[in-house]
């Protein structure tokens, strides 16, 4: 049935949170940060830290770009149909390629957008699997039903074993739709049958097939093992779909996220439950600490929120093009507000609840 | 000040002041609370839906809005949310209709 977008970007409404200096503007607003939320980097000196340090980077991740199919009403790229500008050309992808090749990453983690919908994605992909490099593609499903020339993408991504992970925000249509757009549910549905049928999910295929849940709405996800088993036992039970894991996301306080909890009136309230989650224990495992992001034009970030925001990384290189793994792995990581959706309750990363204490 | 609302959504955050007034009971209850909400044979989503349905029969709106937040943190969502409601509706109902029986049984004993 094709999917109906909720919106349209910040950035093509022209509308103020679209930079990351006015996010950082709202996320740093004093008379909450100064009497309600402590600063986040007071809270990591708390714990004997005087600065946040990169540990050896074994994830790259690539925002390939801001083109997508969708809408979503949570987006912390600002991601849709409307952002055809922003998105990674040849020239950048292979100066990835050289240097993944040159420090032996062993991940690439792609991102977007949809991912699928930059030109040279087959190619980049393609390059990095003969490689030998896992290749993580975040896929947000409905692109596979999106057109006739992605069809194919299933068969694509197991020739190449790429681990898919796909955002299934729920396993029922309202919650799916609510955040996504009209026509998702059924649409990520109908791909997830088609990427089973191919093997993805299915034991002793190696086909990896992962879930990302994250919140529809202003409060904070459930515990991860709870959540995949429910999922797992309820999209059986309905669709007859299998997967491997369910990732427990939380959404940060930024971009088109932060434009929905201002509009509803819960900024305070969901950073004053981000503030009251606070986990120390899920520092060491954060995952600007082994990640590093390039975005669509090639700048390099602590990690992917940090680049909707603008803030590159504390280095003397910031460009792919000047790429020195020496002088990057010397840098304090750059911590602002947004950074206590990362440490709230069981933390949250890329890869989903970071402790279980 | 004196109190001017019976119901201010601002109390639930000081409900852990109830102990100022009486500590041991007050620490014996939330340790109580505690373990009773942790998963267990029943995980914490179908507690947060049973706690859900109870707070609409005691009409607590304090727990209507701890656990509306709650089972949604907990991974329900508004279907099944609403069913636990109607769970409790169908339970108050039933008890005052069952007891039909017994103003049945009332009116035959002294009807001719
Ligand atoms: S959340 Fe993902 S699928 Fe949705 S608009 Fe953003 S990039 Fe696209
Ligand atoms: S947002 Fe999260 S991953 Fe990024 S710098 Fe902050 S703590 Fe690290």
């Amino acid at each position: 049935m094709g999917v109906k977008q909720r919106s349209k970007s910040l950035h093509s409404r022209a509308d103020k949170l679209s930079t990351g200096f006015y996010q950082l503007n709202v996320l740093n607003g004093k008379e909450l940060v100064d009497d309600k939320f402590e600063r986040f980097t007071s809270k990591i000196e708390q714990l004997g830290h005087k600065e946040l340090r990169p540990d050896k980077v074994e994830i790259f991740q690539i925002n390939i770009g801001k083109l997508c199919n969708q809408t979503c009403a949570h987006c912390h790229v600002d991601a849709g149909p409307d952002r055809k500008e922003e998105n990674m050309n040849r020239a950048h992808l292979e100066k990835c390629l050289e240097i993944i090749r040159e420090y032996d990453i062993p991940k690439v983690d792609i991102t977007g957008g949809a991912p699928e919908m930059n030109p040279n994605f087959r190619w980049f992909v393609e390059e990095c699997a003969n490689d030998g490099r896992l290749v993580m593609n975040r896929c947000n499903l409905t692109i596979i039903m999106a057109n006739k020339k992605y069809h194919d993408l299933p068969e694509f991504f197991a020739k190449n074993k790429v681990q898919v992970i796909s955002s299934l925000p729920y396993f029922t249509k309202s919650r799916t739709d609510g955040q996504r757009g009209d026509g998702v549910f059924e649409d990520s549905i109908k791909a997830l049958q088609k990427l089973n049928e191919v093997g993805y999910g299915k034991e002793g295929t190696g086909l990896i097939l992962d879930l990302v849940y994250n919140p529809s709405g202003a409060f904070l996800p459930a515990s991860q093992v709870s959540l995949e088993k429910e999922f797992k036992n309820q999209l059986e039970r309905r669709y007859q779909i299998v997967f491997n894991s369910l990732y427990a996301i939380t959404n940060l306080p930024i971009s088109r996220f932060l434009e929905y909890l201002l509009e509803s009136d819960n900024y305070e309230s969901y950073m004053q439950s981000l503030v009251d989650a606070y986990n120390p224990s899920t520092v060491d495992g954060l995952m600007c600490r082994n990640t590093i992001s390039v975005s669509w034009d090639g700048y390099i970030y602590d990690c992917d929120f940090n680049q909707m925001l603008d803030l590159k990384v504390a280095a003397p290189v910031q460009h792919i093009d000047d790429f020195d793994m020496e002088k990057l792995n010397d840098r304090a990581i750059v911590l602002n507000q947004h950074c206590y959706g990362c440490t709230a309750g069981a933390g949250s990363s890329c890869g989903g609840e970071i402790s279980n204490t | 000040m004196a109190v001017k609302n019976y119901f201010d959504p601002e109390n639930l955050k000081k409900f852990g002041n109830i102990t100022e007034f009486q500590e041991e009971m007050g620490k014996k209850f939330f340790e109580y609370y505690n373990t009773v909400f942790e998963e267990g044979a029943l995980t914490q989503r179908e507690k947060s839906l049973i706690a859900l349905a109870v707070a609409h029969t005691v009409q607590c709106p304090y727990c209507i809005d701890a656990y509306s937040k709650g089972c949604l943190e907990k991974g329900a969502d508004e279907e099944q949310m609403m069913e636990a409601v109607h769970v409790a509706a169908a339970i108050r109902s039933g008890a005052s209709l069952v007891n039909g029986v017994q103003m049945m049984n009332h009116v035959k004993d002294i009807s001719m």
